[in-house]
């Protein structure tokens, strides 16, 4: 027991020589990048793509980054930017919605520190808000599912009614019903964004309702798990969820920040940032649509291919006229198209969407 | 074999000795969790320090961080008190600070003086009713408080989520789910930096210690704790002072909700709570209830749950890897209590082992 209680002492006595001072003054000076994320980095969806593009930005840039995993959206947040720019961030990104109040804070006491928030409204000379439209390649998830229904019903289980989550919904609703104007797409709001086995009972009472193809706007491959139990179809969502249920998933539209996170940081380290809010589309491959299941419907990859590359190039658009929505009003007239300013703050679903929006 | 018995009247020296061991042993073995990830422990302990008290700036943020941690606390201390197992801070914060928004959100030209208290009397009232409602159906139905009061939790975080993503949802947020921030008439002032709900500390503190040691009331409170039946039979009125006891109980979390909202967030969200209920339950034990050992205590878990957040920055230590140092601490210094109050014996040499010879 003494010689225990020695040599801690011992240890505790010679423990001020391990933690260096000099060092540390060193590493504060180096370029980093700092990540708050909302989830942990082994989420399997959100958070997991964010620090697959803080990655890229190490791997092609050689830039260290820091970062910190389920940072509440509270005050908490602020503290943990201010830990970053102690440490030597330069760049932050804020990678979740609640953290937008907070960030602004911190960025008007770090005039030289840049700051990126992950889908808010919200600016300041130094803080932007970014995004990308995830809505194309929800559509053209919607074109697959839309040929390979039998029931023509098709299904939906969404967290909460925010525009991101409407504007999917709509888009694949859309895709769908571009290829099979039968198509209906019933919605289940499950008020929550990450809680499978709640998921899966919707899949499930959505499958009994005659829907053979399941999409999803939630963390984890609920949906496309009870899909592959009763011998249905779904859409995945966040990644490449194909390896969570090969039989079932016939594609997932999925984030990848790499080239936004390597060009952004690029510019800011080379001083050209303008400051601009960025809302980037499969035309800059932040977006994209994985590689289609193999039990996806064999005309639809061509069809895919097709409706892709004139939504890249810009000759189609995914919300355009004539638009009604499901209660029977017109959003758009023929010809007309919708700014960015209305798809960011949509708060209608388009006709073909059994569900509502409760405001 | 080997039997428990109790032990009675352990020394004071070797109440220190036992806890001072048992922390140790908690940094040694994150010590060697530390080095197999690859860090040096002891650099990792001296920068967990420094993210708690390294500069005036943390020093005030561990503080802020302590108000909540204390007075919760403080509130289910009451319940505790009575052997009510009131684990429903969490839930009793969310409804006082849901109720001090509303309003902080509709009467907000209503000038500072007379808002705020407004604010902090709805937090109360809140948080009180919350706990009332558990309290009611033990004493008229014998439910089970702890089991109840949990469940209320959930409750209570479901109605902040309908708030936050429908109801109070703010209609110039672009549809975002967020409730609109407070104005400035409903956010509490500062005091030395810190925001002014820090002057409640001390008072309740003290109050809360002369109120059990020196009043009626405290005194009844006790008696029921010890033992109910004896307590009736004494001719005191149970279950009023039940209900009246959880109503201040959970008021004062309320109180806390309150402070979160008006002091520290400047709005209402589903995080206002952030695990503060069940921290509280930890302190208070560890504490064994006395309002001045909770108050130091919660300082204390205020320095590590800041440091552990610091290191995780400063190491790049994943978040599982830091909860995991924070609970081995925590189990250590739990797991000595046991040995403050029993001893093993070893029935075949009648061998007294204590913690020394392990």
């Amino acid at each position: 027991m003494k010689k225990v209680l020695c040599l801690f002492a011992i240890l505790l006595v010679l423990s001020p020589l391990f933690a260096g001072g000099a060092q540390e003054a060193e590493k504060e000076d180096e370029f980093k990048v700092g990540f708050v994320f909302t989830g942990p980095i082994g989420d399997n969806g959100w958070t997991q793509q964010h620090n697959a593009g803080r990655l890229a930005i190490e791997n092609e840039l050689g830039v260290a980054t820091l970062y910190k995993e389920s940072v509440p959206n509270t005050q908490e947040s602020a503290k943990v930017m201010r830990d970053m720019i102690a440490q030597g961030a330069k760049m932050i990104f804020a990678t979740s919605f609640g953290y937008m109040d907070y960030m602004l804070e911190v960025a008007a006491e770090n005039p030289d520190v840049a700051f990126f928030h992950c889908g808010g409204y919200k600016n300041s000379e130094n803080a932007v808000n970014y995004l990308g439209k995830m809505y194309q390649a929800r559509y053209l998830s919607g074109i697959v599912a839309g040929l390979k229904t039998e029931t023509n019903k098709l299904g939906y289980i969404a967290a909460f009614e925010i525009p991101e989550v409407v504007r999917g919904i709509n888009a694949f609703t859309l895709g769908a019903l571009s290829v099979n104007p039968e198509a209906t797409v019933e919605v289940t709001w499950t008020h929550n964004w990450n809680d499978p086995p709640n998921e899966k009972e919707a899949s499930f009472a959505l499958i009994d309702n005659g829907c053979d193809v399941i999409a999803q706007h939630q963390t984890a491959p609920a949906n496309l798990q009870a899909a592959e139990a009763r011998g249905v179809w779904g859409v995945g969502y966040h990644a490449d969820m194909n390896d969570s249920a090969p039989e079932a998933c016939l594609t997932s539209p999925y984030w990848n920040w790499d080239p936004f996170y390597v060009a952004v940081t690029q510019e800011v380290m080379d001083g050209t940032w303008d400051a601009n809010n960025y809302w980037g589309g499969m035309e800059d491959d932040v977006i994209r649509l994985a590689e289609l299941g193999k039990n996806a419907p064999a005309e639809a990859a061509a069809i895919v291919e097709e409706v892709a590359a004139s939504l890249v190039d810009g000759s189609f658009e995914v919300f355009a006229g004539p638009l009604y929505d499901n209660q029977g009003n017109m959003i758009l007239a023929d010809g007309e198209s919708m700014d960015d300013f209305a798809k960011l703050g949509m708060g209608f679903l388009v006709e073909g969407v059994i569900g509502n929006i409760e405001n | 074999m080997a039997r428990i018995v109790p032990l009675e009247n352990c020394s004071m020296a070797k109440k220190v000795r036992i806890r001072v061991f048992a922390i140790l042993m908690a940094f040694t073995l994150s010590g060697f969790l530390l080095l197999f990830l690859g860090h040096n422990p002891f650099e990792v302990y001296a920068s967990m320090l420094d993210g708690g008290l390294g500069s005036s700036y943390r020093v005030k943020e561990t503080l802020i961080r302590t108000i909540p941690f204390a007075l919760t606390a403080l509130g289910i201390g009451l319940s505790f008190r009575m052997k009510f197992w009131n684990i429903g801070g969490e839930g009793q914060i969310m409804m006082g600070a849901c109720s001090a928004t509303f309003i902080g959100l509709n009467f907000q030209q209503l000038p500072s003086f007379i808002l705020l208290p407004l604010m902090a009397i709805a937090g109360m009232i809140g948080g009180g009713l919350w706990a009332l409602i558990p309290a009611f159906l033990k004493v008229r139905y014998r439910t089970n408080e702890t089991i109840l009061t949990l469940m209320l939790n959930y409750v209570a975080l479901k109605w902040i989520t309908y708030l936050q993503y429908v109801l109070w949802r703010d209609h110039e947020a672009f549809g975002y789910p967020k409730i609109p921030n407070l104005v400035k008439n409903a956010q509490l002032p500062k005091i030395f930096g810190l925001h002014i709900g820090v002057l409640l500390v001390p008072i309740l503190v003290i109050g809360i210690y002369l109120f059990i040691t020196y009043t009626k009331k405290g005194y009844e409170i006790r008696v029921i704790g010890e033992n109910e039946a004896t307590a009736r039979y004494a001719g005191m009125p149970t279950s009023k002072i039940i209900l009246g006891t959880l109503f201040v109980s959970g008021g004062i979390c309320g109180v806390v909700g309150m402070i979160q909202v008006a002091g520290v967030n400047m709005t209402l969200s589903i995080d206002v709570s952030n695990g503060v209920g069940y921290t509280a339950i930890i302190i208070a034990w560890l504490a064994q209830l006395n309002a001045i050992a909770i108050l130091v205590v919660s300082f204390l878990f205020a320095v590590m749950v800041e440091g552990g957040s610091y290191i995780q920055t400063v190491f790049q230590i994943p978040q599982a890897a830091a909860s995991l140092l924070q609970g081995l601490i925590l189990f250590f210094v739990l797991g000595s209590e046991f040995f403050i109050k029993y001893r093993v014996i070893r029935d075949r040499k009648t061998r007294i082992v204590t913690e020394g010879e392990v």
